[in-house]
């Protein structure tokens, strides 16, 4: 497309695209999101040029957080190359000028839709999270001042029956991405649409992790070494899904694996989703 | 002084003469043509066409000149020129297999049998204002893209390749083909196909009649209840298994004689989806589908209608059905734009009568009121305690 308005320090638009007194409002979602673990604070979300539903949460969490130093690294499904991912990525090449990166290790922020990376992430790093409905009780509760009510009593046993029928009707909780969790043994939180396989990941990381939710104008944040459990019972502990294949490029047995149709005869495949780490595991050198 | 308006007849004929006044603009600025509207206007045309349920780009562009604009206006048009126009036969269901894709995506596999074709979408385009097109437009050189669809038409001959596209997009690819996991499509044999041009769709109603009132539907209409099922009145996340844009043929059986013809190609949006369903107890748990296609290119319309296809199958598949995007009457009853604009609007015709005899009732009502007031021990409820009520938490 020809779209090609200028973006440098004279031109119409601020560093990273949002105004400064925008960015300044949002750090403060950040900081109150980070003080209070697992709690969503509201805020002030503004129309970005991608729509809402395609990441304008986590877009807004990351501009308000790039500084000119940053190395970004964007993926969405878990891969690099995904269309949504390769557009966001671009959109700050150009609004921001900040280097990206394929390289989970060398990112300082990634943004992230529904993967964390494989590889652990460092206290240097935070991940950004791109999130459709922060509120986890919005399944059962539409109404947002119902469900703000309970969190503030921290009355969530209408999750807690959920998983109890869920496992009582099929033996299992019916539950594979977007699995509740409870952060620093207070809130009720949705982890964003990661498959369940990811959530041990946010329970104590090293890296800070912030969910923006744009649409539903919601910031909020797990901190650094904060306590993540995923919902269970005693009798039921929470599981992580397993795959019986390995992956058919790398062999990685440890990762999470993306289907392949080879045709429609019923032929797959199964490779990681995460590209950077695949690519890692061949030893091949990713762009930088 | 008393005096009764009259003469609406020439007001309503200055009425017109200001609508042609406004609908030119300033002279100065050259008269937009026909040809400018559907060629540069496209997806307002096929929006156009879709709602009007008539695919003729060139009198959907006009019906867009004549409306200034005003999409639901122009769609009115559409539909009542359509409804004078004599229905010789029905086509044969369209074989959107054998479309001739210009955009496909699946977005349940990153490969899928076929290929995923971008196409032309504003799905990765950043929305931000190009200066450049408010001076001569136009002067992008596209002829690359030209080039490119010549030497793809010419592939297209060779019967080789021609075959490798059939065969990779069959009318069930990628994971539709999954048939342990998906439900199977309804055969052709099913009877009948309801018109709801020509008959009153019945309530209970039937998956045809649902599809008819949908693909003409208003697609605001139709985005918003389907919004309101993702976000949660009614939770619903699908996957878009197969979405197509392209060119497919129409085929009418002449029964005089027969034989069928091609009468000429259509372009559309067909959309997909599957939606993970276990309330079904006779069933193993497993995918349903829901079904969109709708004239011109149309994503969001298309998307809007196959998950309403879907969830307002809710009764049929054992769901409780809860919330307005499931219950058929409700959908069906108010997604049409053309009625909804109609009634809406007619709150603009006198109701000097209605209002009259409704005057009379209010002095009627106050007056019983104020009686009721002066009697000893008039309770009014607190409305403190209403609010209570009605929250229910």
């Amino acid at each position: 497309m020809g779209i090609d308005l200028a973006f440098d320090d004279h031109g119409v638009y601020s560093f990273a695209y949002l105004d400064e007194m925008t960015k300044r409002m949002i750090r403060r979602a950040i900081l109150k999101a980070v003080a209070v673990p697992g709690y969503q604070v509201p805020f002030g979300s503004r129309e970005m040029p991608l729509p809402p539903g395609w990441g304008t949460g986590g877009l807004q969490v990351t501009a308000s957080l790039l500084g000119r130093e940053d190395m970004l690294k964007v993926i969405d499904q878990g891969a690099d190359d995904t269309t949504n991912a390769i557009s966001i990525r671009r959109f700050f090449a150009r609004v921001a000028g900040v280097a990206t990166t394929e390289r989970t290790g060398e990112a300082t922020v990634i943004q992230t839709r529904h993967r964390i990376p494989e590889r652990a992430l460092t206290e240097d790093q935070i991940i950004v999270f791109q999130q459709p409905q922060p509120e986890p009780l919005r399944r059962f509760i539409p109404h947002e001042v119902v469900a703000r009510k309970l969190h503030a009593f921290a009355q969530y046993g209408v999750m807690y029956v959920r998983l109890y029928e869920d496992i009582s009707r099929l033996g299992h909780v019916a539950m594979s991405s977007d699995y509740p969790v409870i952060v620093n043994g207070r809130y009720l939180a949705s982890p964003s649409p990661i498959p369940k396989f990811d959530n041990p990941k946010l329970h104590r990381s090293r890296a800070l992790a912030l969910f923006g939710a744009g649409r539903e104008r919601r910031i909020h944040a797990i901190p650094p070494f904060t306590d993540v459990k995923s919902l269970d019972f005693v009798d039921h502990p929470f599981t992580v899904q397993h795959f019986e294949s390995c992956c058919s490029l790398c062999g990685a047995q440890d990762s999470y694996l993306d289907e392949i149709l080879l045709d429609d005869g019923g032929r797959r495949a199964f490779v990681c989703s995460d590209t950077a780490y695949c690519a890692e595991q061949r030893g091949e050198r990713t762009k930088s | 002084m008393i005096t009764s308006i009259k003469g609406g007849e020439a007001a309503i004929a200055a009425s017109h003469r200001l609508l042609a006044k406004r609908r030119r603009g300033d002279p100065a600025i050259a008269n937009l043509s026909v040809g400018q509207i559907r060629e540069q206007l496209s997806l307002a045309v096929d929006r156009v066409m879709s709602e009007g349920s008539l695919y003729d780009p060139e009198l959907a562009a006009l019906a867009i000149k004549q409306a200034e604009g005003d999409l639901v206006e122009a769609i009115y048009l559409l539909r009542a020129f359509r409804t004078t126009l004599t229905r010789f036969g029905h086509a044969e269901p369209i074989d959107t297999a054998a479309m001739i894709v210009r955009r496909r995506i699946a977005t349940t596999h990153k490969d899928v049998p076929g290929g995923q074709l971008l196409g032309p979408t504003y799905d990765y385009t950043h929305r931000m204002l190009d200066i450049a097109l408010m001076g001569e437009a136009g002067h992008e050189n596209l002829s690359d893209l030209t080039g490119e669809r010549e030497a793809e038409d010419e592939l297209e001959n060779t019967a080789a390749d021609a075959d490798a596209v059939a065969s990779a997009l069959r009318r069930d690819c990628g994971v539709l083909a999954r048939t342990d996991l998906v439900e199977p499509a309804l055969s052709e044999a099913h009877g009948k196909v309801a018109d709801i041009t020509r008959a009153p769709v019945m309530f209970p109603s039937r998956r045809d009649e649902r599809l008819q009132s949908l693909a003409r539907g208003d697609e605001g209409f139709l985005m918003g209840l389907c919004y309101s099922t993702m976000r949660g009145y009614g939770r619903s996340h699908p996957f878009i298994a197969e979405l197509r844009y392209g060119d497919a043929t129409v085929v009418l059986t002449v029964p005089e004689l027969d034989i069928s013809v091609g009468i000429g190609a259509v372009r559309l949006t067909e959309c997909q989806t599957v939606h993970l369903t276990s309330r079904d107890d006779s069933v193993p748990p497993r995918y349903t589908r829901g079904y969109g296609l709708v004239l011109g290119h149309g994503e969001r319309k298309a998307i809007s209608m196959a998950m309403l296809d879907r969830t307002l199958r809710s009764a049929e598949l054992g769901e409780t059905v809860a919330y307005p995007a499931q219950d058929d009457e409700f959908v069906l009853s108010h997604c049409d734009s053309v009625a909804a604009s109609g009634l809406v609007q007619h709150l603009k015709l006198p109701h000097y009568v209605d209002f009259q005899a409704e005057l009379q009732l209010l002095s009627q009502m106050r007056a019983d009121y104020a009686k009721r007031r002066a009697e000893p021990g008039f309770k009014t409820a607190d409305p403190a305690t209403i609010t209570e009520t009605l929250g229910g938490d």
